[in-house]
């Protein structure tokens, strides 16, 4: 360790410089689109779970106990490895040459943060009084376009903190597309060890990078709590 | 579908190469998983009295520590111990070790919130009586609080360990033999099953996980009906 030398020099600038942000790029889109996607699919498992027809809860509750109880890594190595022999033949032709990788990421990464989403929703709508769903029930409104108009969108207020710190694990757990090769922040740092020997320097930056991401995004479900909430409460 | 690739490599799953090689597979998952979880145990422990300290100058550095590695993802921890540790104690750090210390320092980070959030809903008119009779402020931690604290704490330390079996499968970026890892080199080594395999692991997993959950759930009702008796 006395020996290290440090060069923080070749991180900063010139090409290793360039794959870390390009590391970097790859992680917000990937985080990005998965964090949009992820809510959609929690959304409706949320209101699956709730449903009154029991075949749709149970359907939605296997999907909530199969996924929350088996490891990321799996299950990015099941869509990657494993689920050209489940889907079409021209889906699969499609998908070989659009850049699999980042989709069976994205797939897993999906599936995954959506089932802890859709139970952050569901504690979130269980909180609102239940006399607010048999008022819109009786004044005409379907289960669907109460929950809709009514239920949900006062539910996903609350569920705002909890749900930016799913979307936050999400951004963390796109590390491990790189297991697939899919060319991400983690993917880029380790690249830059090989080729340099400078870990010390390749992994901080790395490391800089998502500790800013989760201090920023903190921030911001802090000054939220603070107004949004508070102002709820006064209301 | 063919699951003849499975019932060829059963024993190879469960417990690796082992007793003629080393270890690995689901008993080696088992392992990585329990030890870590013991050690993170304490180590969350002693961080979340740390972080609840009525001391800042010990508070507020131990929650940044703690704050600091929850902030980063479980596999950058994992590079960063596989990269450091040799650098301090040599070359030929066993990976097994590496693997259950970047496991432990993430998982108590995480532990340590569970230990604060069990402190801190304990009614501050226990602190109060206690430390009214007499007691020092660490003698109504030891004796009043934890004791009580601890109970309520127990379903989210078993989530936790939920989380720590699935985390074991980052194993596999070291190199170290564990399920997924076996899963993986199964997997090349006959290369037309992925499905099979894939699916078979991810059964496996959930298994045991879902016992566990299912066991916090039940810790979770037993617990609050004692409590409200």
């Amino acid at each position: 360790m006395l020996s290290y030398h440090f060069d923080w020099s070749i991180i900063l600038s010139g090409t290793y410089f360039d794959w870390l942000v390009s590391g970097l790029k790859v992680t917000l889109w990937l985080s990005a689109s998965g964090i949009l996607l992820s809510f959609l699919l929690g959304l409706c498992v949320a209101v699956m779970r709730m449903s009154h027809i029991a075949p749709v809860r149970w359907v939605a509750q296997l999907f909530l106990e199969v996924t929350r109880n088996t490891p990321l890594l799996v299950q990015i190595f099941f869509w990657y490895f494993g689920s050209y022999k489940l889907l079409p033949t021209d889906l699969n032709d499609w998908l070989n040459n659009h850049n699999f990788e980042f989709v069976a990421a994205l797939a897993a990464l999906t599936i995954y943060t959506s089932a802890f989403i859709a139970e952050d929703i569901r504690s979130g709508v269980l909180s609102i009084p239940k006399e607010q769903l048999e008022a819109a029930r009786s004044a005409g409104f379907s289960y669907l376009r109460s929950m809709q108009y009514i239920i949900l969108p006062q539910a996903v207020r609350i569920t705002i903190p909890p749900l930016v710190n799913q979307f936050l694990n999400l951004a963390k757990n796109s590390s491990l597309a790189m297991t697939i090769g899919v060319m991400e922040l983690t993917y880029q740092a380790r690249q830059v060890e090989s080729y340099t020997f400078k870990g010390f320097e390749a992994f901080t930056a790395a490391t800089v990078v998502y500790l800013a991401l989760s201090v920023v995004i903190t921030f911001l479900v802090d000054q939220y709590n603070n107004r949004v909430l508070k102002l709820h409460k006064a209301s | 579908m063919d699951f003849q690739v499975i019932a060829d490599n059963f024993t190879y799953f469960m417990i690796g190469s082992w007793p003629k090689g080393d270890l690995g597979g689901v008993a080696l998952t088992i392992y990585l998983a329990v030890t870590s979880c013991l050690l993170s145990f304490i180590f969350g422990l002693l961080l979340g009295l740390l972080s609840v300290s009525r001391h800042r100058f010990i508070s507020l550095p131990t929650m940044l520590v703690i704050n600091l590695v929850r902030g980063v993802p479980l596999l950058m921890v994992i590079f960063w111990m596989y990269f450091l540790l040799p650098a301090f104690f040599g070359h030929g750090f066993p990976e097994i070790r590496t693997v259950i210390i970047a496991l432990t320092c993430f998982t108590a980070a995480y532990m340590s919130q569970i230990v604060r959030a069990g402190v801190e809903g304990i009614p501050r008119g226990q602190l109060e009586a206690g430390t009214s009779t007499g007691l020092k402020h660490w003698q109504v931690m030891l004796y009043i609080v934890l004791p009580q604290g601890l109970r309520n704490m127990i379903p989210s330390f078993v989530n936790q360990f939920v989380s720590l079996i699935k985390d074991t499968s980052l194993a596999f970026i070291v190199g170290v033999s564990e399920l997924t890892h076996v899963a993986t080199q199964v997997n090349n080594r006959t290369m037309a099953y992925p499905t099979e395999i894939f699916l078979f692991i991810a059964l496996v997993y959930f298994l045991l996980c879902y016992s566990f959950t299912s066991l916090s759930r039940w810790l979770e009702k037993r617990l609050s009906w004692r409590k409200s008796v």
